[in-house]
């Protein structure tokens, strides 16, 4: 693919709102998780809340979109000037050259969770304030972040489970390869819901500690919530040599169960093998791989076989999960956040809560902080139906010196 | 820009059809609409295990899916697929707020794998085995729209490839009906390749214009309230063999023109 310049970009997680925080605790090694304290959950986990999301209103005009999803990307939206690059570029491009494509798995449905506490007795119905469209549909938060940033091009949300914001990317490509578009602000936001939370618990995947990535001893997932976004463009020729790049993109399906990934990692592979053939590039051009890694003890091993197959134990990989929490459908959006702040930086994150890896599992997993420079990063997301979606990411076009 | 595609074969299950050659009909004009609830076909192809929990959507989706292949000649292992729906699957979503507004929130594990969007993406690839990649996008009433155009753009990107479309929506029971009333289960699929040889062409070009109605009461009045049915226009020249153009609803202020050529 035509390689696509990442002009702007910034992300919202439990570990701080905008890049800024984020590269401190990826820095300092530091987790974001906490016990869970959410809503009126019940549950003996740990989670990745963002802080003050309740407290950041949308703006007046557009308050029918208000929800808990859509204050997260208003939260998300207003950090590292990411509204100002999208308002210069809308200028620069015109507002109908510039797509929108954003992943979610559970869009504004704790809404309508709430909703359904607050049912007419007699009735039955649901309060007459709740807005289905601009809330509970999974396009909510799409249409809201159109709408927030005055662009007028093609839209869609994409929900993929966990690989949703690392789809956008894939879709973003397409439709500026293909011409329909110059530019687009992809990205994904997912916010904690009881769904989600009594979900994961119900199939018993949730870890009541700081989830352990690749660790002899994980136990499970540790549910965050974050909203990250890029601006992505076609580049110039003479862009500065410091400039990021998205280079390649991959998806695959597993073909093999709802809720458990092929035994051998199989999609996973595929989706890395496309990602990289799409780059043009081998998988000894990868100095980094940030794995879905998600800690449950299924997840890991087919990741790490299909990993392995590819890249044997010669690059550097983790899961920043430790850090972060799952985001879900934002998952993606923001460990591609974290890729890119490796590449720029010059360091491979640590896996906090990863206290020595599983000897069972194959790649070379890095557990603490390594300051060296990272020319190109793999960003991996894997999701429920057997969704698969791997990015790569690079400072400088492949091929170039 | 134009995106170009070839339709290769066409599904379609929903309320009054139950299969491409009956929606053909009734977009021909040869056969009047009927009022009759969708008539859900057992998914076939799956285990049986999953067979008795999957919902509307995807035996709707499925069916659809199935169809468009068979039509098409091709193996669904070798064509990307790319699931659009306005909604997931109502049925389920209800039952997972009920429980969670309830004093015991244990909810169903297969209820909550089956609440994700992709749902029927993901059943496809276990019933097709196909692990090409599968999208599952979601722009409101302007779904299959943007699943037109990003299979459009898959096709750009792999013109020697092909791709199937399936846009599918399902009703929601009450109390949710009451706020999206979507009357029934719905599906059509499309096999579209790139190249030039074979099938019939398309042209898709974003516009400005406004969507272009149906003729027929009782086809436009499905037209509008079920997302899926958005691509009737496009249907109903592919029905007639006609060439042509249509405009298809997709976002506020921006629509997509459907060219159909030979």
């Amino acid at each position: 693919m035509q390689p696509l310049l990442i002009s702007s970009f910034t992300a919202t997680s439990c570990l701080g709102n905008g890049l800024g925080p984020m590269l401190d605790a990826l820095l300092a090694s530091r987790s974001g998780l906490a016990p869970c304290r959410f809503e009126t959950v019940k549950l003996d986990t740990f989670v990745g809340e963002v802080a003050g999301v309740d407290a950041q209103p949308v703006p007046p005009t557009l308050a029918a979109f208000d929800c808990r999803n859509n204050r997260l990307a208003e939260l998300a939206m207003r950090q590292d000037g990411f509204l100002d690059a999208v308002a210069a570029a809308a200028k620069r491009l015109g507002p109908r050259r510039i797509g929108v494509f954003v992943g979610t798995s559970t869009s504004g449905i704790l809404e309508t969770e709430i909703a359904y506490r607050h049912r007419d007795p007699l009735t039955g119905a649901l309060p007459a304030s709740l807005d289905y469209r601009r809330t509970h549909n999974t396009y909510s938060v799409a249409e809201f972040t159109r709408e927030r940033l005055g662009l007028a091009g093609p839209c869609t949300a994409v929900s993929t489970a966990c690989s949703s914001s690392a789809k956008v990317f894939a879709i973003a490509a397409r439709m500026i390869g293909a011409g329909v578009i110059d530019a687009a602000v992809v990205g994904g936001v997912d916010s904690l819901c009881l769904t989600t939370l009594y979900g994961f618990d119900s199939l018993q995947l949730l870890s009541a500690q700081p989830c352990r990535p690749w660790d002899a001893g994980r136990n499970g997932i540790s549910i965050g919530e974050a909203g990250a976004y890029f601006l992505v463009e076609r580049g110039p020729a003479a862009a500065p040599a410091q400039a990021l790049w998205l280079l390649g993109a991959g998806d695959s399906s597993d073909a093999h169960h709802m809720s458990s990934p092929h035994p051998e990692g199989l999609g996973a592979k595929l989706a890395m093998e496309a990602a990289l053939a799409s780059a043009g590039i081998a998988p000894a051009d990868i100095d980094y791989v940030n794995l879905h890694g998600t800690a449950t003890p299924s997840n890991d091993v087919a990741e790490d076989k299909g990993v392995h197959a590819l890249f044997a134990d010669a690059v550097t990989c983790n899961s920043t999960k430790g850090a972060t929490g799952h985001a879900l459908g934002a998952a993606g959006a923001v460990e591609a956040a974290i890729a890119l702040l490796a590449i720029r930086h010059g360091f491979i994150p640590a896996s906090p809560g990863t206290r020595a890896p599983d000897p069972a599992l194959r790649v070379r997993y890095r557990t603490t902080l390594e300051r060296r420079p990272v020319g190109r990063a793999m960003s991996n997301s894997f999701g429920f139906g057997g969704s698969n979606c791997s990015l790569v990411f690079g400072s400088r076009q492949a091929g170039a010196p | 820009m134009k995106l170009v595609a070839r339709v290769e074969g066409i599904g379609a299950i929903g309320p009054g059809f139950t299969g491409w050659p009956q929606a053909r009909e009734i977009l021909r004009g040869n056969a009047a609409p009927d009022e009759s609830a969708t008539a859900l076909p057992a998914p076939e192809r799956l285990p049986a295990a999953e067979r008795r929990r999957v919902g509307r959507n995807v035996r709707v989706a499925l069916a659809a899916g199935f169809e468009a292949v068979a039509a098409s000649g091709r193996d669904a292992r070798d064509c990307a697929a790319v699931f659009t729906s306005s909604s997931s699957d109502g049925d389920n979503c209800h039952a997972i707020c009920e429980v969670l507004a309830s004093a015991d929130r244990q909810i169903s594990p297969t209820r909550f794998h089956n609440s994700v969007h992709n749902a029927p993406g993901g059943y496809w690839g276990i019933a097709t085995g196909s692990m090409k990649a599968a999208d599952s996008l979601c722009a409101f009433d302007g779904s299959p729209a943007a699943g037109l155009l990003e299979a459009g753009t898959r096709l750009a990107e792999r013109p020697d490839e092909a791709v199937i479309l399936v846009a599918h929506d399902a009703p929601y029971p009450e109390p949710l009906h009451a706020l999206r009333p979507l009357p029934d289960a719905i599906a059509f699929a499309i096999v579209m390749a790139g190249g030039t040889v074979g099938g019939t062409g398309l042209r898709l070009e974003l516009t400005d214009e406004a969507p272009v109605t149906l003729a027929d009461p009782r086809l436009e009045a499905l037209r509008r309230q079920l997302p899926s049915a958005r691509l009737l226009p496009l249907l109903r020249l592919l029905a007639a063999g006609e060439t042509g153009r249509v405009v298809l609803a997709y976002l506020d202020g921006l629509s997509l023109a459907v060219e159909v050529g030979p």
